[in-house]
């Protein structure tokens, strides 16, 4: 296996996606490859850091705003 | 891979929820046993199917209650795609009117808070391809023989995380996302941030499972890339 082979299969690497035989092979390419196991690695954490993220507070203005509107349609369904 | 912690968003407001649970499984005793593996999502409370129930047959309370513990998530996911406060304060009002409006279309096989994202996701590309018509192309998968293979690649070190307080680092990576291809980045956003499965980011984006599977190595590969030209630009001395 190549780099550019290994990086596009880095996606459903991390996922768990890949059928046994290739993971196997992705790890060893790893294994010799350093600078696509930093990738990989890297890849890895990017997104885990995004998902750690914690969303902003609501402005309160904008929640009022949402809040008055749905409180509008609730009252006209009625 | 999917995010290992997950704000469950916040329930403020008047509504007490523990009470309006306990309200909830009295009057509906064949509902009093909600259990974990029914509900996937770590996002999901164990007692959103009833409250989902309530609000169908006309409680504005338990609705109420749906809004309040999804409407900063959703804010974020309609500011994430469209990169515009005002379009995305109008996403995410349309998403939950017309979630309240069509509540009895949805089939409860599925988490309410996945069917109120697609909601969300639709309203926000709708105002994205508005806004940007030039930049949005989203019913052809994005081809190309762009070569993957990294430049100059270097360990980061210690973790972005430890590295910056956690205001410091939101802005660092609400810099790095403003960055990426909408294509790629509600992609990125509905699969990595919202925890849909590829199958349900294909159908809110009405592209292909194969499709979303190349704009999501895109979008990580790219904001990996872009991420580490701005960690490298701040190194610390």
């Amino acid at each position: 296996m190549n780099c550019n082979n290994a990086i596009r299969e880095i996606s459903s690497y991390i996922d768990g996606e890949l059928e046994v035989s290739l993971r196997i092979e992705l790890e060893e390419h790893f294994r010799e490859c350093e600078d696509c196991a930093i990738v990989v690695r890297q890849t890895q954490l990017t997104v885990q850091i995004y998902c750690n993220d914690q969303p902003v507070e609501l402005p309160g203005e904008i929640r009022s705003r949402l809040h008055e509107s749905l409180k509008r349609r609730i009252h006209k369904s009625k | 891979m999917q995010c290992a912690t997950l704000n469950v968003g916040t329930s403020f407001g008047p509504i007490n929820s523990a009470a309006l649970t306990n309200r909830l499984l009295a009057k509906n005793p064949k509902l009093s046993a909600p259990t974990p593996d029914r509900l996937p999502s770590k996002i999901a409370r164990e007692d959103e199917p009833l409250l989902v129930k309530a609000a169908k047959s006309g409680d504005a309370t338990a609705f109420e209650e749906l809004v309040n513990r999804y409407e900063s998530k959703i804010f974020r996911l309609t500011m994430n795609i469209t990169r515009n406060r005002e379009d995305a304060e109008d996403s995410m009002q349309e998403a939950f009117l017309k979630a309240y409006s069509h509540l009895n279309t949805f089939k409860e096989d599925s988490r309410f808070y996945t069917w109120l994202v697609r909601i969300a996701a639709n309203e926000a590309l709708m105002r994205l391809r508005k806004r940007r018509p030039n930049q949005v192309s989203l019913d052809e998968p994005i081809e190309g023989e762009d070569d993957f293979i990294p430049r100059e690649v270097q360990d980061w070190g210690p973790s972005p995380e430890q590295r910056y307080a956690q205001s410091e680092l939101h802005e660092i990576l609400d810099q790095v996302i403003d960055q990426l291809d909408p294509d790629f980045r509600t992609v990125f956003v509905l699969r990595d941030i919202e925890e849909l499965s590829t199958e349900e980011t294909a159908q809110a984006m009405g592209i292909s499972v194969p499709a979303v599977k190349s704009r999501l190595l895109r979008a990580r590969l790219k904001l990996r890339q872009k991420l580490d030209r701005f960690l490298r630009d701040r190194k610390p001395n």
